[in-house]
């Protein structure tokens, strides 16, 4: 189906453009923080003593801190890209390449990579927006990639204007 | 967490053992603080309300992570996630259950590595599937 709307044209041509750099030191806290609020206690993320002994050497982030490194900056940015003002999240999907250990820095870049254009019964013309985030470590290695689709689609204030 | 899983014994239709989570707004609200996503409508029932949704609700990446630590209990401490995809289809409301659930859809071996890909999913108490996921992980081996 083509796009014909002018609002999916313009966000199209943003495509690869404007990315936005962040930079997060990993902590233990930070690891723990994480696993309190899941309530997961998998000794990989939670216990030192068995994480030192263990393939990584020491406790590293859990997947759940992985996706989430970073939101708010994340947050913040992308809607700015945002063409409505109502929105929810699409998909997550993320691939983990290396351990992420405390005393790591984690630089992610981010970028607008696809634009579609979906009618929807309830909310009228829906645009989809995915970016990429490429997270690498001090040492230069992508440790992960994530893909994060936002929905948005307009207000009922905006479709009754 | 359970027993170490290999990958010799695992076959295509297993499920996955099961997670069921009781998320309080409490939770909520350390989710909030620990992933840094502060937005309103996760603990803020006005503002929730005023959104046209039921209460405050459960955030999507927190049911994500449900579904990530069933996952990551399974393979236990040999076995490592590689790659999850989650879509988000429905709302998950604190103070009811999110049951989290899963199977094995393919087992290969590439380049020496042994991969397990799954599907995974997390309910809500009418058993709509809030969550639908897809995921790799690879296993140790028993043998080299």
């Amino acid at each position: 189906m083509k796009d014909k709307s002018p609002v999916i044209e313009k966000l199209r041509s943003r495509i690869g453009k404007d990315e936005f750099t962040t930079v997060y030191e990993i902590e233990k806290g930070t690891i723990r923080r994480m696993n309190y609020a899941v309530g997961d206690a998998n000794p990989l993320w939670d216990d030192e003593a068995f994480a030192k002994k263990h393939r990584f050497g020491s406790i590293i982030a859990s997947p759940p801190l992985m996706i989430a490194l970073g939101w708010d900056e994340f947050e913040a940015q992308f809607q700015k890209f945002m063409p409505y003002t109502a929105g929810v999240h699409g998909s997550t999907e993320i691939e983990l390449y290396k351990p992420v250990r405390p005393g790591d820095t984690i630089t992610i870049k981010c970028k607008l990579i696809d634009v579609y254009e979906k009618e929807g019964k309830v909310f009228g013309n829906m645009a989809f927006l995915v970016f990429e985030r490429v997270y690498t470590n001090q040492k230069n290695e992508v440790v992960a990639k994530c893909r994060q689709t936002q929905i948005s689609f307009p207000s009922r204030e905006e479709q009754n204007a | 967490m359970h027993n170490q899983i290999y990958y010799e014994d695992v076959a295509v239709g297993n499920e996955i053992t099961s997670l069921t989570k009781h998320p309080t707004t409490r939770q909520l609200v350390k989710w909030a603080g620990a992933s840094t996503d502060y937005a309103e409508i996760h603990y803020d029932k006005d503002w929730a309300i005023s959104k046209r949704l039921p209460s405050q609700i459960v955030h999507g990446q927190l049911a994500t992570s449900f579904v990530c630590q069933m996952i990551t209990d399974w393979i236990g401490s040999d076995g490592d996630l590689k790659k999850i995809f989650c879509a988000y289809r429905g709302m998950n409301l604190p103070g009811e259950t999110i049951l989290c659930k899963g199977q094995v859809t393919r087992k290969y071996i590439e380049n020496g590595v042994k991969y397990i890909e799954c599907q995974a999913w997390a309910e809500n108490p009418r058993k709509e599937k809030t969550v639908q996921a897809n995921a790799t992980v690879t296993l140790p081996s028993k043998t080299r």
